[in-house]
Parts: C-alpha cells; sequence; structure tokens
C-alpha cells in the first residue's frame, strides 16, 4: 500500500498516477466568508485542491490561514500558501502547527513577491527564512516530529509538501538545478509559475528528466487565460516572475474585441493539452485572476472532468461531525 | 561601482584568496584564542567589515558563506535568500526588488561556473540564518564554531551532487 505523507486528496490522486488538477482561489477584500464559501463551491468540483493564496502579489487580502480555516470547515481541501515575506520562522511554524490542526493537509512553501510589488511598498519585508529553508522546517516538523529548535511536537503535522518553481527566467541552466534543491529540502509537489513559453518548458523539463527529478517530485504546471492583450502586457510588466512570449501577446493582439476572452481561454486550453503531453507533468494549477469564473470552463474543455474524487461540504461536515462525537465519548 | 567591487569578476582569484585567508585565520587561532575572542571581534569585526563591504557589499550577518554563493554575498539580495534566486527575476536578469540592479543569484550563479574549488558548494541547502550574529565578525565566529552551530532540530546541511556537465 502506498504511504501518504497526509492522505490528502491532491495526494491520493498524483500517486494514483492520474493528472491533477488544483486552481487557485482570488481571497477576497471582505470579511464576510460568503464569498469563500461561493468561490469554493466552484472550484471543488473542477479540482483536486484549492490554494489559498497568502497576500500574493504583497498585496492584502483575507489572509491564506483564514480561508483555509473556512474552507476545512466545509470539508473542502485548500492548499495552504505560506509565503516567507509577512512573518519570521516562530509565526510560520505555529501556523503549520495551527493549519494541520485545522485540517489543512497540503502546504505551498514560498519565498513571497516583494513589498514592493503590491500597494503598500512602506512595509517591513521580513525573509527571515528563504523557501527552502521553510520547506526543510515543515518537514523536520512532519517528520521528526520537532520544532527547529528541537523541542519535541505532541503530534506532528501530516502535511504533502509543495513548492513553486519558475523555469521562465533567469537564471535558466540553474532553475533545474534549484527544484533538485527544493526536492531535496523536501518537496513533495511543485506549482509553478504561470507557463506561456512552451519551448523553454520544454528545454527545462528535459534537464529535469536528464537529472532524473522528475521521479522524485509531482511537477503541477501553472496556467491560466489571458482577458487581452493588455492583461498580457500589464502581467509580463507588473507581476514578478511572469514571462509571456510576444507571439501570445501579439495573437491576442489581432484578435477582434469580442472574440479576446474566448481567445485567451483558447490559448490556456492549448497549452494545458501541450504540457500535458510533456514527460514529467503530472498535473495542471490554473490561476485565473479575477477570472474565476473561466477556471471550471477551461478545465472542462480541457477535457479533464470529471475529477476522480470530489470534496464537499457534505462528506467533510459529516467527518468533522464524527470526529468530534468521538471525541465527545472518548473513544 | 568601485574598484575593488570589480574584483568580484574574478571569482577564481577570489576564491582564492578565501582558502589563503581560511588559512590564515585558522593558523593564527591560537593566538587569537589567547588574545580572546571577544576582544580579537572588536578589533576584527572593523577590518572585516571593510575590506567585505568594499568588494562584496557585505552585509556583516556574522556567518559568511560567499565562498558557497559563487563569491557573492547572499544578504546583498533585498530577500536575504541564502539558497538561490527567487522566481521574479526580470526578464533583463535584473531585481524583483531593485530593478536598477542584476540579480545577485544570477551572477552568483555565472561566477560559481568559474570556481574550480568551491563553485559546487552553491548546492549545499544553506540553513537558516542566526539572526544573533549580525555585525559580528564572520572570521572569530568561524574559529568558535557558531556560525556553522544549526538550531538543534535543523536536519542535514545536504549536499546535492547534480550539477556536472
Amino acid at each position: 500500500m502506498t504511504e501518504y505523507k497526509s492522505g490528502s486528496r491532491l495526494e491520493r490522486v498524483l500517486r494514483s498516477g492520474r493528472f491533477a488538477v488544483t486552481a487557485e482561489l482570488n481571497p477576497p477584500d471582505s470579511a464576510d466568508p460568503q464569498k469563500v464559501y461561493e468561490a469554493a463551491l466552484v472550484l471543488s468540483e473542477v479540482c483536486d485542491g484549492i490554494n489559498a493564496t497568502d497576500a500574493s502579489g504583497a498585496h492584502c487580502h483575507m489572509s491564506s490561514v483564514a480561508i483555509c480555516a473556512l474552507l476545512t470547515r466545509a470539508g473542502y481541501e485548500p492548499i495552504f500558501q505560506v509565503s516567507c515575506r509577512d512573518r519570521n520562522r516562530i509565526a510560520i511554524q505555529g501556523d503549520l502547527l495551527g493549519a494541520a490542526a485545522m485540517g489543512v493537509k497540503n502546504v505551498l512553501c514560498l519565498t513571497g513577491d516583494d513589498v514592493t510589488a503590491g500597494d503598500q511598498p512602506q512595509a517591513k519585508r521580513v525573509f527571515d527564512f528563504d523557501s527552502i529553508q521553510l520547506l526543510r522546517t515543515a518537514k523536520i516538523m512532519r517528520d521528526e516530529g520537532m520544532f527547529l529548535s528541537g523541542r519535541k511536537l505532541t503530534e506532528p503535522p501530516r502535511l504533502f509538501l509543495g513548492a513553486a518553481s519558475n523555469p521562465f527566467v533567469q537564471p535558466f541552466d540553474w532553475r533545474p538545478l534549484r527544484l533538485a534543491k527544493k526536492i531535496e529540502a523536501g518537496a513533495d509537489f511543485i506549482q509553478s509559475q504561470y507557463c506561456f513559453d512552451l519551448p523553454r518548458f520544454q528545454t527545462f523539463m528535459q534537464r529535469v528528466r536528464d537529472l532524473g527529478l522528475h521521479e522524485k517530485v509531482f511537477f503541477l504546471v501553472g496556467v491560466g487565460p489571458l482577458r487581452s492583450e493588455k492583461t498580457a502586457e500589464f502581467m509580463r510588466t507588473k507581476v514578478p516572475g511572469v514571462h509571456i512570449p510576444d507571439a501570445v501577446v501579439e495573437r491576442l493582439r489581432k484578435t477582434p474585441k469580442e472574440k479576446k476572452l474566448a481567445e485567451g481561454k483558447q490559448i490556456c486550453i492549448e497549452i494545458i493539452q501541450q504540457v500535458r503531453e510533456i514527460e514529467g507533468v503530472s498535473g495542471v494549477h490554473v490561476m485565473a485572476y479575477r477570472q474565476e469564473e473561466l477556471v471550471a470552463e477551461i478545465i472542462q474543455e480541457a477535457g479533464l472532468l470529471p475529477r476522480p474524487m470530489q470534496m464537499g461540504y457534505d462528506s467533510g461536515h459529516e467527518k468533522a461531525r464524527m470526529r468530534h462525537r468521538k471525541h465527545e465519548t472518548g473513544n | 561601482m568601485g574598484l575593488l567591487r570589480r574584483l568580484q569578476n574574478h571569482p577564481a582569484f577570489l576564491e582564492k584568496v578565501y582558502g589563503a585567508t581560511h588559512t590564515a585565520v585558522s593558523t593564527l587561532q591560537p593566538i587569537i584564542e589567547r588574545f580572546g575572542y571577544e576582544r580579537a571581534n572588536r578589533w576584527l569585526k572593523g577590518v572585516e567589515e571593510w575590506g567585505k563591504s568594499a568588494i562584496f557589499d557585505c552585509r556583516m550577518c556574522g556567518q559568511c558563506i560567499l565562498h558557497s554563493t559563487g563569491m557573492t554575498c547572499p544578504m546583498s539580495c533585498p530577500k536575504n535568500l541564502r539558497n538561490g534566486p527567487c522566481g521574479g527575476v526580470r526578464a533583463n536578469g535584473h531585481c524583483e526588488v531593485k530593478p536598477d540592479m542584476r540579480c545577485i543569484w544570477v551572477q552568483a550563479f555565472e561566477r560559481s561556473r568559474q570556481m574550480p574549488s568551491y563553485g559546487d558548494e552553491i548546492l549545499w541547502i544553506q540553513p537558516p540564518v542566526n539572526r544573533q550574529l549580525e555585525g559580528e565578525s564572520a572570521w572569530i565566529t568561524m574559529l568558535t564554531g557558531v556560525d556553522m552551530a544549526t538550531p538543534k532540530g535543523w536536519v542535514g546541511v545536504t549536499e546535492i551532487t547534480v550539477i556536472g556537465n
């Protein structure tokens, strides 16, 4: 029998050799949980794990830990994103433990976009850890059952550990090696930056296979729709780490205005279908900033439905209730 | 850019200087020990800061790993990353945070490829920084061994041997 690190739905799908799909939930600028539930309802039917972003782009939104709390309470399986930008090692280790206690089974360890990328560039940047130290610390907590200080945990967090990879920015030769480092540090799965440049990605994956890394980690390729050439231009100049080749921008520019949205979606679907054929790719991670309504369509039209297992309010709620009852009766 | 800073573009030479400094400091250990580490720290940290700042833009983290990072100070990365570049490097190879500066990890990687002795150490996993050593002389922390002391729970500084070809 396969030994699971956390037994999350994402892990089970990946370990069973099936093509996995994850999607990003855009966190609300609101204290109302309803927006989170609405988004999760749609996403949960089309993916195996919902990413709760941690103030991505250094823009403040509802926190990832709070979104995870809402999602796990409703029986969904979030991927808890943790960045090193805003919290030091003490806060982070506490959050990992707390998240696991709430039922979080997947974590994505990130360096984090710099504060200057956001709308509060005056903030203090923390970066006490880097993403690799964060990964290794999470692994130590899970596998050694202790804090970084060596202090024992009564119950270690069971977590499926993820990391990011960006094959599309310099230094290109270093990117596969950085992936190797992340695997060594403890990464079980990878979610990559947006892929719009297929030749570049193929070169990267060739090297990844040469190094045998594709057998040590599950690689999910980041994809997403572009609304128009203006969005593309904005993303490649303003969002850190996003690379979009001129050919893609040009294709959108040539498309008549009323068809741009459909064309952007089509490009995304084509990329999904192409990366799916690449050896060493285990799934896709769909990020659709402010276009959540498109995520389900993209996943469906790319032929990735139905998803092998379902998550949702009922099963999760039932389980939570049973756990509660077990607690009360002391069994 | 100062004249001394240009020395960074000769990493093969610098790693020899590192080796020599390492040997020198190690040889002097008995004398420094008799002199007292704390007193030596007071004297040396000024000298060290002056030299390393001029050449490497050193930030005096007190646990120098220059030779493992392409003779390029990782603390001069605005995110203080010690294990490689973040995903925010710009298309022209410049820093996400400081658009006018070349990403120090792009430089570190290039330089490490020119370093026959320590170049491959760039693949080592560097443990979290001990912030208590900030401002101390890394020469002294090396002699006392505190620069290599990782948190008690930290498991392994792993060497990865995949670089090759």
